[in-house]
């Protein structure tokens, strides 16, 4: 046996081998693959199309006053139909409320993925792959790349799939202006935020070796991100303390990146904003993790 | 490989800064041998061995593995290693070549280099038939070959083995011996394993060192160490012993050595079969009467005992105050030691 390895290295060595690792284990999965298809299909479903919040005014059929002329009342109807229209439209920036979730639904998977993408770094140190994985040349930021990478390329095909099960099931009332170019940026937008919150799930993770913990840390976290955010219902009708908080939850600027680019008139001023913290909260987080890897890793 | 491969000077590990796990230890491993560190359960093995596998950082004290130091060159080591450690790792959704192939980007190999390595390893360990099947089917005995063929992909130069045969059934741990010497003959491999089981040690290892509480107590080969006993161990029981007949029985020729331990005596003792009437003779003329008596040529059994002052198996067994501390090591190792033992 020859001793010659001829083996190539860089900082990024093995980086792939470790993702696609990941990756392996889930598409082989096919029962967790179906249920992180299932979950959106349900909220979708229930949410989406219960909670019809356009048709509470459309529907409505107020008893006016028969003071009122006949010709009157229908008059009255149709205005308030027309308001309820415009009420919806001002809001929540469409008059199809399901079309307005079905968006945030994807936020919510990149979220729900990004959250989980911890359980498998603790895993890891329980079953003694990592240290195995430790033992070897392998760069230490790449451990961490690798996990936060192949949560990254979850998030962004489930997301995928929550679009277009929305279509399907639909109507999705896309915006006038909708090209493909838009497409790409909704996956830039996914990108840097499924990047930035599996950073910080896995940071958590990087020293934890009960998934209890971790268990716990996800359902503290995943209402709060979810409901202090703009992915189910419009921040502005919200209270000014919980504005607050929408503010700086990572998951407002990408459901509205998301939204602008999918059912709305781009408002460029308003797109480079989200972008730009989506960017600043991907690089931070993502660096930060990487930092600690070298550190924390290996004791 | 010629010259050392493991120099050990003064390494130490002390966790969460009260916690000695491993105490100032010394010792060399030399090229192409099959060293052996043998100690209980919590005694500093796994530490010092994830200290050599640059997994943990020592706390103090400095260690060259293939002419590389483990903390300044780190991956100098990491290059010339294979480790196999105590748990599966393998991963159970992959097949088997899955895993291997893993293991051999892991090392950043080639793809048309990796393959064929891969199939050769599979071979050698016997799970080519079953290369193709999910790690999750495979038997406890398949899982650790492959292992060892995970651990070979490197074509390492020092193989690292955490307690290679813990939890395996008879013949299962025969085989795994079997390619331990195999690794050692056909390749020169140089072998570094950790064990508790005394027997494995005798039969594998070139030398030994027998670890306890963190410091290393002696290092040699297990014959020079059972030798070194000095003779056969005699191990003898009266009725009625609250006297102590230990002055007794050194007046006998050929005693070396009586220590009264348990409430029975335990003598050294040169040509034991033809010294033992004459000591029960000595026993008997003072008025005692031996109940029970037993001879056995050294084993390191005897060694463990003789520089520990306690049996492998009693402490094994006696899990009181000792799984405290074990307790705590583990607490403060994080998962490291976790799911390892049965």
């Amino acid at each position: 046996m020859s001793r010659n390895n001829g083996n190539s290295k860089n900082a990024l060595h093995g980086l792939w081998a470790l993702t696609n690792r990941d990756l392996k284990k889930w598409y082989k999965n096919p029962i967790i693959l179906m249920l992180g298809i299932i979950q959106p299909i349900i909220w979708m479903s229930l949410l989406g199309k219960a909670m019809n919040l356009g048709g509470m005014f459309t529907n409505f059929s107020p008893t006016l006053p028969s003071s009122i002329p006949l010709q009157l009342q229908e008059q009255i109807k149709a205005a308030m139909s027309d308001l309820s229209k415009q009420a919806m439209t001002q809001i929540f920036g469409t008059a199809d409320y399901f079309s307005y979730m079905a968006v945030g639904m994807m936020s919510f998977v990149v979220m729900f993925t990004a959250m989980f993408s911890g359980m498998s770094m603790v895993f890891d140190r329980r079953l003694g792959f990592l240290n195995k994985v430790l033992s070897t040349p392998v760069a230490r930021g790449s451990i961490l790349m690798a996990k936060i990478l192949s949560a990254v390329i979850r998030a962004l095909v489930q997301a995928t799939i929550v679009l277009g099960i929305a279509y399907v099931i639909g109507p999705l009332s896309v915006g006038p202006d909708f090209t493909v170019l838009n497409l790409l940026g909704v996956y830039a937008a996914l990108f840097l935020i499924s990047m930035g919150l599996s950073s910080i799930f896995i940071l958590i993770a990087i020293r934890s070796t009960r998934q209890e913990t971790q268990m716990a840390v996800v359902n503290l976290l995943n209402l709060p991100l979810m409901f202090a955010s703009n992915a189910l219902f419009p921040a502005s009708l919200m209270p000014e303390w919980l504005q607050t908080i929408t503010k700086i939850n990572p998951v407002t600027y990408a459901t509205d990146a998301t939204r602008q680019l999918i059912l709305y008139t781009v408002d460029m001023h308003q797109l480079a904003i989200d972008f730009l913290f989506l960017g600043a909260f991907a690089v931070v987080f993502s660096t930060i993790g990487i930092v600690l890897s070298w550190r924390y890793l290996s004791k | 490989m010629n010259g050392d491969a493991i120099v050990v000077e003064g390494l130490t590990k002390v966790f969460n800064k009260n916690l000695v796990a491993v105490d100032h230890v010394n010792f060399t491993v030399k090229g192409g041998e099959i060293f052996g560190f043998l100690g209980p359960n919590g005694a500093g093995k796994t530490t010092t061995i994830n200290m050599l596998i640059t997994i943990l950082r020592p706390t103090e004290g400095s260690a060259v593995v293939c002419n590389h130091d483990i903390t300044r060159d780190a991956n100098g080591v990491r290059d010339c290693i294979g480790v196999v450690p105590q748990e599966y790792t393998a991963d159970e959704d992959l097949t088997g070549i899955e895993n291997v192939m893993l293991c051999a980007d892991l090392y950043g190999i080639p793809r048309d280099e990796s393959k064929k390595r891969a199939e050769e390893l599979l071979k050698l360990v016997e799970l080519t038939k079953f290369k193709d099947k999910q790690v999750a089917t495979y038997s406890g005995g398949m899982r650790r070959r492959l292992e060892l063929a995970c651990g070979l992909i490197n074509r390492p130069h020092v193989f690292f083995l955490d307690e290679p045969t813990l939890g395996l059934d008879v013949q299962t741990r025969a085989a795994t011996w079997n390619y331990i010497k195999l690794l050692q003959k056909e390749f020169g491999m140089t072998i570094f394993m950790t064990t508790h089981y005394l027997e494995e040690a005798d039969m594998l290892c070139d030398r030994v060192a027998i670890i306890d509480h963190g410091k290393i107590i002696v290092t040699g080969a297990p014959n020079d160490l059972k030798e070194s006993l000095g003779g056969d161990i005699m191990t003898l029981s009266i009725q009625d012993g609250k006297e102590d007949v230990s002055d007794l029985i050194k007046k006998v020729p050929k005693v070396k050595e009586v220590k009264k331990q348990d409430g029975a005596y335990r003598i050294k003792v040169v040509d034991g079969e033809e010294t033992a009437p004459t000591i029960i003779d000595a026993v008997r003329a003072e008025g005692h009467k031996v109940t029970r008596l037993s001879l056995t040529k050294p084993t390191l059994d005897e060694v463990y005992l003789e520089y520990t002052g306690r049996s492998i198996r009693e402490e094994e067994e006696s899990k009181e105050g000792f799984a405290a501390q074990r307790m705590a090591m583990r607490k403060a190792r994080g998962a490291r030691a976790m799911g390892g033992h049965p």
